[in-house]
């Protein structure tokens, strides 16, 4: 069946009450995604949304498109089913820190060494907000939380780092404050072929408000965020800064240097800035650059855009061609030949009668 | 070469047992004379038995690999309670095996494993004799099997490791010629399996017949035995073990379904083989899924139900602890997929190889709430076609998760099966819905079963999850109101699938002194034993469950006609219990839990206790 109407915003609305708290950085996710999609092209009944568990996992009611909102940390794996059963479908995997990151971390690092192409929404607000208010995989070392009296002994784990050393062929990251960048970035996702991974910084201000004011202040945003073009090199603060590569010892290192003001691309200390380039096969810099300004680098400006998109063969593409393959080479099977295949022996009537 | 004249003494029935090291090629003897046995038209009944470890240290306990096989003359159900043989490759394979060796029983050693190391690992002091507190009750056969093999191939150009590896197929021969088999199958195997080899072919066939003439030969074996062609239904048979069955059941599903199937599982003893065995169909459209753990596994398969494919996982005790949750979002979104669990031996890790039928009330009420799952169970090896098959129908035409049982016993074990006419299989009556108009996804119909609209069909999108919801519309809603009813409108679903069993069939009077009543893989046991005390006379009947949950409405009936219920299970008294609190009939348990199938001699001895109480 075609899509006759144009799709608009109103087709995704889903009826009944969004149920977040007021203020809520959710909303501003719902309402970008419902945006994107009627621009995408895609039939309106071929989208799938797929969540966990977490005020996040919610999202998926209020989309007027199919869903499923699954149990706590295992979204990747419904989703994946979803989609290998049915590769016609775009598969939308909507997760918190805690549900894609602490629960579910095992799936989310095989849903994207897989390349299931699905077009993963981590909602990063640094906390639990569902069970009101615990640290989170993600919250700062030292929180104070309702089970942290002491401050939070784990160490944070950076989501993009995770993605992109779990193999991601897509990794991005947005500001739910940032309407127009996290729809670049929703669309730029949508057309990646393969798992597309967005970590989205989404305040929580019941429980860990605050926790991304920095990137969005007047005052601190030029020097807190380093956007990201491809081709372009990696400046910020209204170009007077940008990133270069050190050696420290063995180590490659990312730091901050302040731009020539009388040669263009180039540090005051004569060093090159690095170019962006996502489709770079080695995930190296990638990885670096998802470091900076993580909480455990706060010194540094967080990179926001996307980080890496290479291209490689999904699972569903490949597990259909090898099905392709087998029926090419065995014929397509019938159940007659599987039951009465090989090693058969016949008892006749007359047989001992 | 010298022919003895020998009277062949004609037999019903006989169980050999083939045991050795795990690297001497047990499984394959057993295989071998299965087939043979199995074309020579005796009925077959085998049973292997692996040790937990890949590859334990050679020559220890640990290490000893069986495979034991009954064939008769008669229709037999079990593969038998002792044995009539017992080859015994080293000193291990003796001492874990020899109590099972009937009175009078044959023992055949492989002399030259024998050696003081060997007795050493298997626990035996040295000079030992071993075999001297036996003698009197068994017939006790030393032969050199690795040294006539040897000498057999001393022309063959090839190491001595290689010529070694032969033994097997002498000892093979040997029980060939004790009973009167012909050669040919095994040498049109070795040939298929060897083609490409031809140096170690011959080697194999020429240690086959060395076996053979061995026998033929020398004075030891007074007699040679024949065991007649059984009284078989005439047809088309294979030989088959359960989880083979259960694969070529979910194929058979698939199209019965008119749906492709998905599998999503993990690997696990002693479920492993389904998955294997599916992989090898992708020209059948069968899509399978090797997923991260349990958990991804049975949520892949939700997921590919949610987008209509036929959705099975597959697992053992452990994995449906990790599953629970799973299972549990199935049942309340009302979701069509078959989670089978091929159980072993627990708790925990427990006795991955063995066979137990521990984990009945795990799968019936081992979730959080109240979360009915329709319960299948089959019986025997090929039994799995037929019980996969219907788990699958259940799961589709109720639109609901449905576990299928079976356990390590039935996996492993294999039998004839009489290949069903395919024309005879029903399709699955359902259809997706496609209406925007009617559709509601909690919309039900007679049975209750909702609407299923999968993604990509226009105006009928919609979200389900895990929050409890009202009923028709499917909205999320956790008032008392819409909680209780739903939690009604689950149970009654899954109590409707009895409204569509036939009659339960009984063996036997459908009134009388002693119900035996089972489920799974005791099946077997209890049919004979069943059998033998109504030749005795006794009044004695036997039904045996396929589907647990629901129990067939006319179950309470059938058993009201019997002074006695009996039920049999290899665990501490799992169905006893849900009978007892069911019906509050007062039913006895006969429960083993040594790891063993159960014994029909036992069980005849129980019962007749049991009748002495009337
Ligand atoms: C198996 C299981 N364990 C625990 C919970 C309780 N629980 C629900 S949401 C949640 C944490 C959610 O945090 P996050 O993923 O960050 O989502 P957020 O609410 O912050 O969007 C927890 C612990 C649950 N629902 N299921
Ligand atoms: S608790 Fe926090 S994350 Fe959850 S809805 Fe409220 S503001 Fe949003
Ligand atoms: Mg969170």
């Amino acid at each position: 069946m075609t899509q006759a109407k144009e799709l608009t915003k109103a087709d995704f609305v889903s009826e009944g009450d969004v149920k977040w708290c007021p203020g809520c950085g959710d909303y501003a996710i719902l309402s970008s995604v419902q945006t994107v999609l009627p621009t995408l092209g895609i039939p309106k009944e071929k989208f799938c949304f797929v969540s966990g568990i977490g005020c996040s996992s919610r999202f998926p009611y209020y989309m007027d498109t199919y869903g499923f909102h699954t149990i706590h940390g295992r979204a990747p794996t419904v989703a994946s089913g979803v989609k290998l059963a049915n590769p016609d479908l775009s598969v939308w995997v909507v997760t918190g820190d805690g549900d894609g990151l602490s629960i579910g971390g095992n799936h989310t690092v095989h849903m994207i060494r897989r390349n299931m192409d699905l077009k993963v929404l981590l909602f990063n607000n640094r906390i639990y907000g569902l069970t009101k208010g615990q640290y989170s995989p993600t919250s700062e070392q030292g929180k104070v939380t309702k089970t942290s009296l002491y401050g939070s002994i784990d160490s944070p784990l950076n989501p993009l780092s995770f993605a992109i050393a779990s193999g991601a062929t897509f990794a991005a990251r947005t500001n739910a404050a940032n309407p127009k960048h996290m729809q670049e970035i929703l669309r730029a996702a949508a057309a990646h072929k393969g798992t597309a991974f967005i970590e989205i910084f989404q305040n929580c201000n019941i429980f860990n408000d605050g926790a991304f004011a920095k990137y969005l202040n007047k005052d601190t945003k030029a020097e807190e965020n380093l956007f990201l073009e491809e081709g372009k090199p990696l400046l910020f603060d209204g170009e007077t800064k940008g990133i270069v590569m050190n050696l420290d010892g063995n180590n490659p290192k990312l730091t901050v240097e302040e731009v020539d003001p009388d040669k263009a691309g180039v540090s005051k200390t004569g060093k090159k800035f690095l170019v962006h380039d996502p489709k770079n096969e080695d995930h190296t810099l990638a990885y670096l650059i998802s470091y900076l300004g993580s909480i455990s680098d706060p010194e540094n400006p967080a990179a926001m855009g996307v980080l890496r998109s290479v291209d490689k063969p999904t699972y569903g593409d490949v597990l259909n061609a090898q099905e392709e393959q087998a029926v090419s080479e065995k014929g397509k099977g019938s159940l007659k030949d599987l039951v009465y295949s090989k090693d058969t022996w016949t008892v006749k009537e007359t047989a001992n009668a | 070469m010298a022919t003895k004249d020998q009277d062949k003494e004609q037999l019903h029935s006989v169980t050999i047992r083939f045991c050795g090291d795990s690297g001497d090629g047990m499984q394959l003897t057993g295989t071998q004379f299965t087939n043979t046995s199995a074309l020579f038209g005796n009925d077959i009944s085998t049973y292997p038995n692996f040790p937990a470890e890949i590859r334990a240290p050679q020559g220890t306990l640990a290490g000893v690999s069986g495979f034991q096989i009954h064939f008769s003359s008669n229709n037999i159900h079990t593969a038998g309670d002792e044995l009539d043989v017992l080859v015994a490759m080293n000193p291990a394979a003796f001492k874990t095996n020899i109590e099972d060796l009937k009175q009078n029983g044959i023992l055949i050693v492989n002399e030259d494993a024998f050696t003081p190391n060997n007795l050493k690992k298997a626990g035996y002091i040295d000079d030992e004799d071993i075999f001297a507190p036996y003698e009197s009750r068994i017939r006790v056969y030393k032969v050199p099997i690795t040294k006539m093999t040897l000498t057999a191939l001393e022309d063959f150009d090839m190491m001595a490791k290689a010529k070694e590896r032969c033994k097997n197929m002498f000892a093979l021969g040997l029980t060939y010629w004790i009973y009167s088999r012909p050669l040919d199958s095994t040498e049109e195997w070795l040939a298929s399996k060897f083609g490409k080899k031809p140096e170690i072919l011959e080697a194999n066939i020429k240690a086959l017949k060395a076996g053979y003439h061995f026998g033929n030969t020398i004075e030891a074996f007074q007699n040679t035995y024949e065991v007649p062609e059984a009284k078989i239904q005439p047809g088309t048979y294979r030989n088959i073990t359960g989880n083979q069955a259960v694969a070529i059941g979910f194929v058979a599903a698939s199209e019965l379904a008119k749906r492709p199937l998905f599998i999503g599982s993990y690997p696990i003893t002693p479920a492993t083989d389904i998955l294997q065995e599916l992989s090898k169909y992708k020209n059948y459209g069968v899509k399978t899924f090797q997923a991260e753990d349990e958990i991804a596994g049975i949520g892949s398969a939700i997921g590919s139900a949610f987008s209509g494919h036929l959705a099975v996982t597959t697992t053992s005790g452990p994995g449906i602890a990790l599953k629970s949750e799973f299972m549990n979002l199935a049942v309340i979104t009302e979701l069509p997929v078959v989670i089978a669990d091929i159980q072993r031996g627990g708790p925990s890790t427990g006795l991955p190889t063995k066979t137990e039928q521990t984990d009945l009330l795990q799968v019936l009420y081992g979730r959080n709430g109240e979360s009915p799952i329709p319960v299948v169970a089959a019986k025997s090896p090929s039994d799995c076609f037929e019980a996969a098959i219907e788990a699958c129908r259940i799961a589709v035409e109720h639109m609901t998760p449905v576990v299928f049982l079976s356990d390590t016993q039935i996996a492993i074990g294999s039998e004839p099966w009489k290949l069903p006419d395919l024309s005879n299989l029903k399709e699955f009556e359902y259809d997706f819905h496609k209406d925007p108009e009617t559709f509601a996804p909690y919309k039900r119909n007679e049975l209750l079963a909702r609407q299923w609209a999968v993604p990509g069909t226009p105006g009928c999108e919609h979200t389900i999850g895990g929050l409890e919801k009202e009923d028709i519309t499917g909205k999320v809603n956790l008032s008392p109101e819409a909680h209780e009813h739903m939690t009604k409108v689950r149970a009654e679903k899954v109590q409707l699938i009895a409204s569509k069993l036939p009659a339960t069939e009984v063996l036997g009077e459908s009134k009388g002194d002693l119900l035996f009543l089972g489920w799974g893989s005791t099946y077997g046991a209890i049919r004979t034993a069943t059998e033998q005390l109504q030749a005795e006379g006794l009044k004695v009947s036997q039904v045996h469950l396929r589907h647990i949950n629901p129990l067939p409405n006319d179950l309470e009936e059938i058993m009201r006609g019997f002074k006695q219920v009996v039920i049999p299970e290899l665990n501490l008294g799992q169905l006893s219990m849900i009978i007892r609190s069911k019906f509050l009939i007062d039913a006895k348990g006969i429960n083993q839990m040594n790891t063993k199938p159960l014994s029909v001699s036992d069980l005849m001895a129980k019962a007749k206790e049991f009748l002495g109480e009337l």
